[in-house]
């Protein structure tokens, strides 16, 4: 069974005007379906108002659909009695560090979801090592959150969001806010969590080169999916993507220019090492 | 103007526990009409740096010369410095606080005593170099995306008519299209009023894209100091202080390991490209 599945997902955000009556709504899902295996790391990229994060907030019930169905593990986001079940199986991290944490100190803040489950001292204080163990931020339990890095800060939500051990985590954009060695730091617990504990990821993000180890890369545009696939099929398409202005990582681009113009290179490289390869190999042969 | 520190130290919390020296002897000179960026891995003292510059933040030791004038002399005024060295925050969307896009652009110039004609004559001229157009005087800043709220924010400061213009990493959490959006704007206004610009930034792509000159922070001290070029050809110490070159620096670095004959200060994709489809080139002909 899916894990996630949306099938002919709509939402219209509605506003009521001035006057209290005249109301005007905006499609910010046309129809989509989705359906997302259990273990599977998927990427959803998109511009501001491309309606990924109104995607996101499907996955755990923060929004109920307009028109079509989500189930999450088999349970229909709108089935009021599932919400519990529903959000502790799709966990949600957010993108600013500052408004997600709660506790003085780190193992606090971590306990804080198990301890609302109702889940035994003895489990929760092993929950709370596991999954500041599998972040990092082991050494940093007895810190206040105060004086950790914006990284750090991530690294210890998605810590208490894995406490709870949701078979799912949606990731909105967890890197926004941060800088080179702290988006690093992220997306490798992420990814830690996705090939260490079968924990179904989801991220968003905005940032290309953050995606190209997904199993798959969903392209939303407009409220709708504009193209999915490998990371390597996708980034195929530069054309296409550079038409609706999203970004290409540098080597593909220049990849993709250098195979333009008549040499020997792969479509859709994703890595230096990559690109590389493939010039120095047909440098050798031009001898 | 030209702004030249001198001997410039600062340091936190003296005498607490909390004692932290983030600005270490800088020596520096923004002669005018540069377009400079500043690179630093958080916590590097590139904020604290720009700070001092407007005069918002004063010196333990050391001074700022802006226009040969010392800015801690006695009776220098600030308020004409400031309207002179404009500082754009981080995030700066959260400073907007009036009810529509107009006033909240008007408050600057309003404060400078200028009349309510000059005023609003500065604030079209602002939202007109950020790209806004008369459509959003009257719109709550609420009702903006995420890059026009930062794009009215900076108008905030254009209006002032700023000789210098800092912006703290104005690109931070927007997306491709919102950050092209406005650093092409930026890139605009440096061409079209000669205004200096400092970029404080975290992307060496848009920094090697924009900038004639980059200073590269560490540990409160000036690491580097050059054009773009002669910086990246340190990528290794870059990468050491948490920082990276463009992804373009890595493959040409490997090409030329390779034994390739190839321009190792490229650090676009277009300089890249070229200098690649040179070598084979000229492979060909000697071939």
């Amino acid at each position: 069974m899916n894990i996630i599945q949306a099938k002919k997902l709509t939402h219209d955000y509605r506003k009521v005007g001035d006057d209290g009556e005249t109301e005007t709504s905006c499609r910010a899902l046309d129809n989509v379906d989705l359906d997302v295996a259990p273990g599977q790391f998927i990427a959803i990229l998109g511009h501001n108002g491309s309606g990924k994060s109104t995607l996101a907030k499907h996955l755990n019930a923060i929004l109920t659909p307009t028109d079509g169905t989500v189930w999450v593990d088999g349970m229909d986001t709108r089935d009021a009695e599932k919400l519990n079940a529903i959000r502790q199986t799709a966990g949600m991290v957010f993108q600013n560090p500052d408004n997600q944490i709660i506790g003085t100190v780190v193992d606090e803040d971590v306990a804080f979801g198990p301890e609302n489950m109702g889940i035994p001292t003895e489990e929760i204080l092993e929950r709370v090592e596991n999954s500041l163990k599998t972040v990092g931020m082991w050494e940093y339990r007895d810190r206040s959150p105060n004086r950790l890095s914006g990284g750090q800060k991530q690294r210890v939500a998605i810590a208490g969001v894995m406490a709870m051990e949701p078979k799912c985590i949606v990731l909105d954009e967890p890197t926004a806010m941060l800088d080179p060695v702290g988006r690093r730091e992220v997306i490798r617990a992420a990814q830690k969590l996705n090939r260490e504990k079968q924990v179904t990821i989801l991220l968003i993000t905005h940032y290309m080169e953050e995606v190209t180890e997904a199993d798959r890369v969903i392209v939303m545009d407009q409220g709708k999916i504009l193209m999915q696939g490998t990371p390597r099929e996708v980034f195929s398409r530069v054309e296409e993507l550079k038409e609706h202005r999203l970004d290409v990582p540098q080597v593909t681009m220049l990849a993709h220019e250098l195979r333009k113009s008549g040499l020997p290179v792969p479509e859709g490289v994703l890595t230096v090492q990559e690109l590389a390869e493939s010039l120095i190999a047909a440098s050798r042969r031009a001898v | 103007m030209p702004i030249r520190t001198e001997h410039l130290n600062y340091i936190y919390n003296p005498g607490t526990a909390y004692e932290k020296q983030a600005l270490s002897d800088i020596d520096l000179e923004l002669p005018d009409g540069q377009f400079v960026g500043i690179i630093g891995h958080t916590g590097s003292g590139k904020s604290t740096l720009i700070q001092h510059l407007n005069g918002l933040v004063r010196a333990t030791s050391g001074t700022v010369w802006y226009n040969g004038e010392d800015i801690y002399r006695e009776g220098y005024s600030m308020k004409e410095l400031r309207s002179k060295v404009g500082l754009v925050f981080q995030y700066p969307e959260y400073q907007l606080f009036e009810v529509d896009v107009f006033t909240d652009v008007c408050f600057g110039p309003k404060n400078l005593g200028l009349s309510k004609e000059e005023t609003e004559a500065r604030a079209s001229e602002a939202l007109r170099q950020v790209g806004l157009g008369e459509e959003y005087y009257k719109k709550s800043p609420f009702e903006l995306s995420g890059g026009q709220k930062r794009r009215a924010a900076i108008a905030g400061i254009l209006a002032m008519q700023p000789e210098v213009l800092i912006l703290d990493e104005p690109t931070a959490g927007l997306d491709p299209h919102g950050r092209d959006e406005i650093l092409d704007q930026i890139q605009k206004l440096h061409r079209e009023r000669g205004i200096t610009v400092v970029l404080v930034s975290h992307s060496m792509e848009d920094i090697a894209r924009y900038v004639e000159r980059i200073i590269v922070m560490e540990k409160g001290r000036v690491r580097f100091d050059d054009t773009p070029k002669k910086v990246f050809e340190h990528y290794r110490e870059l990468e050491q202080i948490g920082l990276a070159a463009p992804q373009v620096t890595y493959v040409m670095q490997t090409l030329r390991g390779a034994g390739m004959d190839i321009d190792l200060a490229a650090t676009t994709v277009e300089e890249a490209k070229a200098s690649i489809l040179n070598y084979f080139q000229k492979k060909a002909q000697e071939g």
